[in-house]
């Protein structure tokens, strides 16, 4: 595990990131927040890239930054990806992979070398080599960029928003790989995102930004779950994540494993066995003190109360435990007095099948 | 009527060659600090690079004429140096067509690279590129067109220049009679025949050299990234 440290703060008019972490770093860590809260400035500060930083970045060890003094960016073997890809339009996809390859030599120690064949054939790019930058799609790009930062054999890769550009199914094409990324490679990621679902999905860890400063760190289910944090993890989308298994896929019916109980979803994409991380938004799941007949809805958990947390005038949110897990429901205020809902009271929770599928949303 | 000489086509060629060269090495730096710097010098400098633009070639051949001679700042060095006056040679010539084509050298390359923007720049350096490898692999190559267009146009205006030379240079055969000065002097004496010969001639190599560039350039990828 790689340590990253920082003292930093960078003042422009009218903001002011200013950041104080030690952040450990272990496969995807999510940089999360609202637009403007400083995630990019953040990330081109650890890059290298902010002229105008000041304090301190060091990473296993080695210093990049102290006081007004940086190790330039092109010595400090960290990939980083543009969200706006940033190919060289002069050169083919080859020529921007071997640029990579050509200026990162020197630097890299030789144990740790991720070979140009490695990534071709990691990330599919053999049928793109020829091909000039600007005939490619959006999602072929940004594939083309993550080899290209890769090839530096960077000790840590920084990702800005590499899906923002792509549409859906793109998304669904890309996300898989940058979840293999950091075993494939035995590289870090650092990986800044406004989409709750992508850190649901990607990551391990997060970091939540708001307006210049962290504001939350920690796992990404323990932060997610944090009632207090409503407003900036998703206000109406605010939700739990739930680790399961695939037990079983048979075409429109899948069955998901949480411990003792089992969530039926129409599709897992995943196949059987594997682990998935699932977000179940809060909205979705209601209450019921005794196991419901004739409903519609298929999935029903046993549950207890863990916190009632009733801040807001209309809504109250429950946080639940199922099979040791955090599951998350909103229901209204009026609700919660007629049930007489309690904290350490047993209850049912009740989560429309469509609220799951709709937790994949890649 | 004399035999056409073509001793002034030659001098002009040479003098614009040169010229180019010098021009090419001095803009791009400036071109360069100019299209990323935030100093607030940097209005003053523009404004001193496009000077030549808007003066009369008659004032800049005045005052260079009295920098370069022999009591002149630059002169004085120069003839403490060499042994020999700047003025009415082909030395300075050549600072003289320098000074009055640098506008036409710095600001396509200015646009250019403006054009380019940081973004490629820092994807190079965040690649392991240093800034001068970032320059000459990244940038250059994608401000071509620039260096293209820098390069005609300094040309075509050193060819073409007369007001400065007369000033500076005066008319030397084979040391400064540049081709617009042997027209001038050719038309002066009513040699017309020689004048056409020379005039022409320069009208159409000027009219060929433009249009292979703009075919050149049309054909280069448009290098915006």
């Amino acid at each position: 595990m790689a340590t990253l440290t920082l003292d930093v703060v960078v003042e422009r008019e009218g903001f002011e990131l200013a950041v104080k972490q030690e952040i450990a770093l272990e496969r995807i860590t999510a940089l999360y927040g609202p637009s403007a809260a400083g995630k990019t400035t953040l990330l081109r500060v650890i890059a290298g890239l902010e002229e105008r930083a000041r304090g301190l970045v060091a990473f296993d060890g080695a210093v990049w930054q102290r006081g007004a003094r940086q190790v330039p960016a092109h010595a400090r073997r960290v990939g980083y990806v543009f969200q706006d890809a940033r190919l060289f339009r002069h050169l083919s996809v080859e020529g921007n992979l071997r640029f990579a390859v050509r200026h990162a030599a020197r630097r890299a120690d030789p144990t740790s070398v991720i070979e140009l064949s490695t990534v071709v054939r990691e990330l599919d790019l053999s049928p793109l080599l020829p091909r000039r930058p600007a005939s490619l799609s959006a999602g072929e790009q940004q594939r083309v960029a993550i080899g290209r930062a890769l090839l530096t054999s960077p000790r840590l890769l920084l990702m800005d928003e590499p899906l923002s550009a792509l549409d859906i199914g793109r998304k669904r094409e890309i996300v898989p790989l940058l979840e293999r990324l950091p075993e494939v490679f035995g590289v870090p990621v650092l990986y800044v995102t406004h989409n709750v679902d992508e850190v649901a999905r990607l990551a391990s860890d997060m970091l939540l930004l708001k307006a210049g400063r962290i504001v939350a760190s920690g796992r990404v289910a323990d932060v997610l779950e944090r009632l207090d944090l409503d407003d900036l993890t998703g206000g109406r989308d605010a939700g739990a994540v739930l680790h399961v298994r695939v037990e079983a896929d048979r075409r429109g019916a899948a069955a998901l494993r949480l411990t003792e109980q089992r969530l039926h979803v129409p599709v897992a994409r995943a196949g059987v066995g594997m682990p998935l991380r699932i977000r179940i938004h809060a909205r979705d799941v209601a209450l019921a003190t005794e196991r419901p007949r004739g409903l519609s809805i298929r999935n029903v958990l046993q549950a207890r109360i863990l916190r009632i947390d009733a801040d807001e005038p209309i809504n109250v949110d429950v946080l639940l435990d199922v099979d040791g897990q955090h599951l998350r429901s909103r229901i209204t205020r009026d609700a919660l007095e007629e049930l007489k809902l309690e904290p350490g009271q047993a209850v049912f929770a009740l989560i429309k099948s469509v609220a799951l599928e709709s937790t994949t949303p890649f | 009527m004399s035999e056409l000489e073509l001793g002034p086509v030659w001098l002009s060629l040479e003098l614009a060659a040169v010229t180019v060269v010098v021009l090419l090495l001095l803009a791009t730096p400036l071109a360069w600090w100019l299209a990323f710097t935030r100093a607030r010098a940097r209005v003053v400098i523009e404004a001193i690079v496009a000077l030549p633009l808007v003066l009369p070639p008659t004032v800049l051949g005045f005052y260079l004429l009295i920098l370069l001679g022999p009591a002149g700042g630059i002169g004085r060095f120069w003839a403490a140096l060499s042994g020999s006056t700047l003025t009415f040679s082909f030395a300075g010539l050549v600072i003289a067509s320098v000074i009055y084509s640098f506008p036409f050298a710095v600001q396509p390359l200015q646009t250019a690279f403006e054009g380019v923007g940081r973004a490629p720049l820092e994807a190079a350096a965040t690649l392991g590129a240093t800034p001068l490898q970032a320059f000459l692999r990244v940038a250059s190559p994608a401000a071509l067109r620039g260096y293209v267009s820098a390069l005609v146009l300094s040309f075509a205006h050193t060819l073409g220049e007369f007001g400065v030379v007369l000033m500076v240079g005066g008319n030397i055969p084979g040391r400064t009679k540049v081709i617009s000065i042997a027209v001038y002097e050719h038309v002066e004496t009513l040699e017309y025949t020689q004048a056409h010969a020379l005039a022409a001639g320069l009208l159409v190599f000027s009219f060929l050299v433009l249009v292979s560039i703009y075919a050149l350039n049309r054909r280069m990828p448009v290098a915006r990234p």
